[in-house]
């Protein structure tokens, strides 16, 4: 069975949707969730299983990486003017990562996705028209693993690793309180419940993070066998 | 305060300023003529804010990265110009517009309508993607035959960049060939336009001073100035 690969929107001008044969699979979930860690033991065994795998996240591009960087820090920019610089940088990470190695036969880790770009925007009151259009350049993924973690779990792992709470993980430029874990908080319960709305309309799966690190693992591979490896692909 | 995204603009905009904005080919005398508008407006004493598309250094530096690593893409030279514009409609255009100002625009989005759209990037994304920007309540369109308009142009200036040219679409190797064809399809793009958003049409080819004056009768007539009148205390 295969997919053929499709972009949300009318694609890129001069990719052609049939050239992306690689897989492409997204990892969704909070600072904190175990993306990162999850990612890092998906690599080991997607490679120990022959398949090459390549990473994209957020704020990775060449293009405005830096610039980013710098607005984020000087905090200047306007919620619509940030928005669209992590746009551009994402559009430039997929014409310039992300279609070469689906087009190349590569598995395509993504740590993060649209998503988390859409949600964030959303909570700080961004009409979803507009983003589903300005992200409708995305291809669809093969697999969306949103990774759940309660809030108040989140800020153990933080504090259980020595971490500072990050401004912008906590909404602060939100405005929802001067108490960091107050706005953290209440941040990231907003941002679940526009996950959760997301998810009814692109179709994630939800997978509970707050287990151990093996049973996430266990059950991540299960899920991504099933896109990487289906039954009647095997050879041998 | 809640720091949010002001919603998306469907046309007419309710703010108590008003918005004019030029667009055209390079060499259709644009600016000149909204040069014009302003000085009038200003020795006349109404309230009035100038504001011109021009470049941030944030996308200067991108887009000198982007072409010395050929990463700039269609798409991604259409959002980090739309970056850009934001910054400037959020922080210059709509502040002036909610404070009553009459704000003239020396192009406006439709520049990158045009443009983007002969780069191939769909009509209808790069439509929505500067759909939060609102509609100006007059759009002069300067056109002339696009003949006339590639001959002044290509007086004035000796050696073209590689964007302005179009070069990156591949149209021909020689700049000069390359920035006659991609002029010829953003003329093209701006004659659609013209006719979808109701732009107001001013013939380019004649003297400064007759356009000005059809100009200045077109804004006495669509804008209650009195209305923008600098109040001395």
């Amino acid at each position: 069975m295969t997919i053929a690969k499709r972009f949300y929107g009318e694609g890129l001008p001069g990719v052609d949707p049939a050239s992306l044969n690689g897989k492409l699979i997204v990892l969704e979930g909070a600072d904190g969730s175990g993306r990162s860690t999850q990612t890092a033991l998906l690599t080991d065994w997607l490679e120990r299983r022959g398949h090459a795998v390549t990473h994209v996240g957020l704020r990775r591009s060449e293009l405005v990486g830096e610039e980013l960087a710098a607005a984020k820090n000087g905090n200047v920019l306007s919620p619509r003017t940030l928005s669209l610089f992590y746009a551009t940088d994402f559009a430039d990470q997929i014409e310039n990562r992300i279609v070469p190695a689906l087009r190349a036969g590569f598995v395509v880790l993504a740590d993060r996705y649209i998503y988390t770009l859409m949600a964030r925007d959303i909570v700080r009151g961004a009409e979803i028209d507009w983003l589903r259009s300005v992200y409708s350049i995305a291809p669809v993924p093969d697999l969306v693993i949103y990774l759940t973690v309660p809030p108040q779990q989140l800020l153990e792992r933080f504090i259980y690793r020595g971490r500072n709470l990050d401004y912008w993980e906590s909404g602060m430029d939100i405005g929802y309180s001067r108490d960091w874990f107050d706005s953290f908080i209440r941040y990231q319960t907003d941002l679940h419940r526009v996950f959760t709305q997301l998810q009814r309309e692109y179709g994630f799966d939800i997978v509970n993070g707050n287990r151990s690190r093996q049973a996430v693992t266990r059950d991540l591979q299960a899920r991504i066998e099933a896109v990487v490896d289906p039954p009647e692909e095997k050879k041998g | 305060m809640v720091n949010k995204l002001p919603p998306a603009t469907r046309q007419p905009h309710s703010y108590p300023g008003k918005l004019i904005a030029v667009e055209g080919l390079d060499g259709s005398g644009k600016s000149t003529q909204l040069y014009l508008v302003r000085r009038w407006l200003e020795l006349e004493g109404y309230k009035v804010f100038f504001t011109e598309w021009n470049s941030s250094s944030i996308v200067k530096n991108a887009t000198k990265r982007g072409k010395k690593r050929n990463l700039l893409t269609p798409t991604t030279f259409s959002l980090i110009h739309c970056t850009d514009f934001a910054d400037r409609y959020e922080r210059n255009i709509l502040p002036m517009l909610k404070a009553g100002f009459i704000v003239l625009a020396d192009r406006y989005k439709y520049t990158a309508l045009a443009r983007d759209t002969v780069r191939g990037c769909s009509e209808r994304w790069v439509e929505k993607l500067y759909s939060f920007a609102a509609q100006p309540d007059i759009t002069f369109y300067f056109h002339l035959p696009l003949k006339t308009a590639l001959g002044r142009i290509l007086a004035g200036r000796p050696e073209l960049k590689y964007h302005e040219a179009g070069m990156d679409l591949g149209l021909s190797p020689d700049p000069v060939e390359s920035f006659k064809i991609f002029q010829g399809r953003i003329h093209k793009s701006y004659e659609a336009l013209s006719k979808k958003h109701g732009f107001t049409r001013i013939a380019s080819d004649r003297p400064i001073e007759a356009m000005q004056e059809e100009v200045r009768d077109i804004i006495r007539a669509q804008i209650d100035l009195p209305r923008f009148k600098v109040v001395n205390r």
